[in-house]
């Protein structure tokens, strides 16, 4: 459902994706990698937020890589930013009446923050400012993505700031949007527990794919790096 | 009254039809209707236009309507509304003037308010400016509203000027006695090429006083605002004001901070950014679905509301 045919992004002279080629229509795919490696940007691309700099994106057999993010919602990917954006003024509510676009009044629309463990009386009301919590901000973001229930969900580490107790929930989370959709879910994570339920790992370094397999041979493959890199040091 | 002025009265003061409690609905420099209570009076005054509205002390719970409506495209006028509140009040007073200009001649509205609020009252002061018709007349409003407050009064002002008016010139001044405290919410909107000025000057004389001062404003098209928030604190007080602004297009918005302390114990603090939408702001809204168009209208309008 999801190609990505010869993908580079390059800003000024640093080369931030080289030549990124992948295709898949699994269930779950981890993306992972170090810091800096170019995770954001990839999913970034595929949701239209950034423009690559040469390479296409193919959804669904279709070349969308010159279609607007909106144009891209519609035909099916959601995505759920690293860092969740904060605005003035508008309510947990409007977004998310938004994100089941407006087929549900705002009271339905929140009953799904419960599944991210927040009381839906408390947090309706509450203006997307600075007064949310870091990990407040993360669980909103996470239950935007799952009311869209769109084909292709990308979300870019949906654990970073969320404690041990609702990291069952995600997963559960997962498995109810899977369930619902029958589409492809692609997590960016460093997180074991994460990767652990993946059918497929991406594992990006330095900006291109070193490594797309089957979840067990990637996450052989990452140790044998991560132990040759420590008898190095 | 007219389907125009039925209209009017509903974006002004969200009226579908007469209010409860007190009102005088002022349309095309007449009282066209007015209501007293036992509690609240209104009377003509004599030697200027204008009303005075006179509040008993403890009147709890009661609202004053006081719209007023322009029509007739070049009509000019200047009203004096003088409010005198109790004692121990807690009430609403609902103000606005909408003008229609339909035709070729300026349509201007000056309305001067003055609140004597007395002590340990509460007022909730609600305005609404409103501007619509397709003449070349334009559609002008300069309020001054100003304000007393006696010891331990609270008075929250939600003013707003959404659309239609072309020039604005908003003076606000207040008086602050011992452990008063002034809200001030102010939102505006320009477009085209519309100017508008508010100037707020806050007196915290009193000690234990404190003000919040509000202002959001959006500038778009060839739009202009100066938004000047002062605050003077001479006793013990706390003071802040806040201006957060949005440009668009070739707006300009200048903001213009004042604070003086004339006393070791005032605490006053201003902030204020202007800033277009933020990029990651249309990103997010376009994710769920919205074009650029429509995800700028929804981030302006959550700003305002
Ligand atoms: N516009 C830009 N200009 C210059 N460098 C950029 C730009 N955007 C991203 N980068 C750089 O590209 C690299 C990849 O960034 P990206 O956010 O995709 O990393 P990531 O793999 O998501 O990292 P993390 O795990 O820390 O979230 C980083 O080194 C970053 O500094
Ligand atoms: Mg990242």
């Amino acid at each position: 459902m999801l190609e990505l045919k010869h993908i580079s992004y390059v800003v000024g002279d640093k080369v931030i994706l080289n030549d990124v080629n992948l295709k898949t229509d699994d269930r779950f795919v981890a993306i992972t990698g170090p810091n800096g490696s170019g995770k954001s940007t990839l999913v970034k691309i595929i949701m239209g937020l950034i423009t690559p700099t040469a390479g296409q994106v193919i959804f669904n057999g279709e070349d969308i890589t010159g279609d607007p993010i909106n144009v891209r919602a519609d035909k099916g990917i959601s995505f759920a930013f690293q860092q969740p954006v904060r605005f003035k003024g508008l309510r947990v509510g409007d977004l998310l009446k938004l994100a089941y676009r407006g087929e549900k009044n705002v009271v339905e629309a929140c009953e799904i923050l419960r599944d991210v463990g927040l009381d839906p009386r408390l947090y309706r009301d509450r203006e997307l400012n600075d007064t949310l919590s870091g990990g407040e901000m993360k669980r909103i973001e996470i239950a935007m993505a799952a009311a869209r229930g769109s084909a292709l969900s990308l979300f870019d580490e949906p654990e970073a700031g969320i404690d041990l107790w609702s990291f069952q929930s995600l997963i559960r989370i997962f498995e109810a949007l899977y369930a619902k959709t029958a589409g492809s879910i692609l997590i960016i994570s460093h997180q074991e527990r994460i990767l652990n339920i993946a059918d497929k790992i991406i594992y990006l370094k330095n900006g291109t794919v070193e490594c797309f397999d089957e979840r067990d041979a990637v996450l052989s493959y990452i140790a044998a790096v991560q132990k040759k890199e420590a008898q190095r040091a | 009254m007219t389907e125009t002025e039925k209209h009017i009265l509903k974006e002004v003061a969200a009226l579908d039809a007469l209010p409860v409690g007190a009102y005088n609905i002022r349309s095309n420099g007449v009282s066209a209707a007015r209501n007293t209570t036992a509690d609240i009076d209104i009377v003509t005054k004599e030697d200027v236009s204008g009303i005075d509205i006179i509040i008993k002390p403890g009147t709890k719970n009661q609202s004053v309507h006081i719209p007023v409506i322009i029509s007739e495209s070049g009509l000019k006028e200047v009203v004096y509304n003088d409010f005198f509140i109790g004692a121990d009040c807690d009430v609403t007073i609902i103000a606005g003037c909408g003008i229609s200009n339909c035709g070729g001649h300026d349509s201007r509205h000056d309305g001067v308010h003055s609140f004597h609020v007395g002590q340990n009252s509460r007022v909730r002061y609600v305005e609404k400016h409103y501007g619509e018709g397709t003449g070349t007349g334009k559609r002008l409003m300069n309020p001054t509203t100003v304000v007393h407050l006696q010891d331990g009064a609270y008075m929250l002002m939600e003013t707003a000027q959404i659309a239609g008016v072309d020039d604005t010139l908003r003076e606000t001044k207040a008086t602050l006695a011992e452990n008063a405290m002034l809200e001030i919410h102010d939102k505006i909107l320009t477009d085209g090429d519309q100017h508008a000025t508010a100037k707020m000057t806050v007196d915290l004389n009193g000690k234990g006083s404190t003000c919040d001062l509000i202002s959001r404003g959006v500038a778009k098209g060839d739009s202009f605002q100066e938004v000047n928030l002062a605050i003077n604190g001479k006793a013990e007080c706390r003071g802040h004001a806040e201006c957060d602004s949005i440009i668009m297009d070739r707006g300009v918005i200048l903001a213009t901070p004042a604070l003086k302390a004339e006393c070791v114990d005032a605490s006053l603090i201003h902030e204020a950014a202007i800033g277009k939408i933020a990029g990651e702001q249309l990103d997010k809204l376009m994710t769920l679905g919205l074009d650029e168009k429509q995800a700028e209208d929804m981030i302006v309008q959550g700003f305002l509301r």
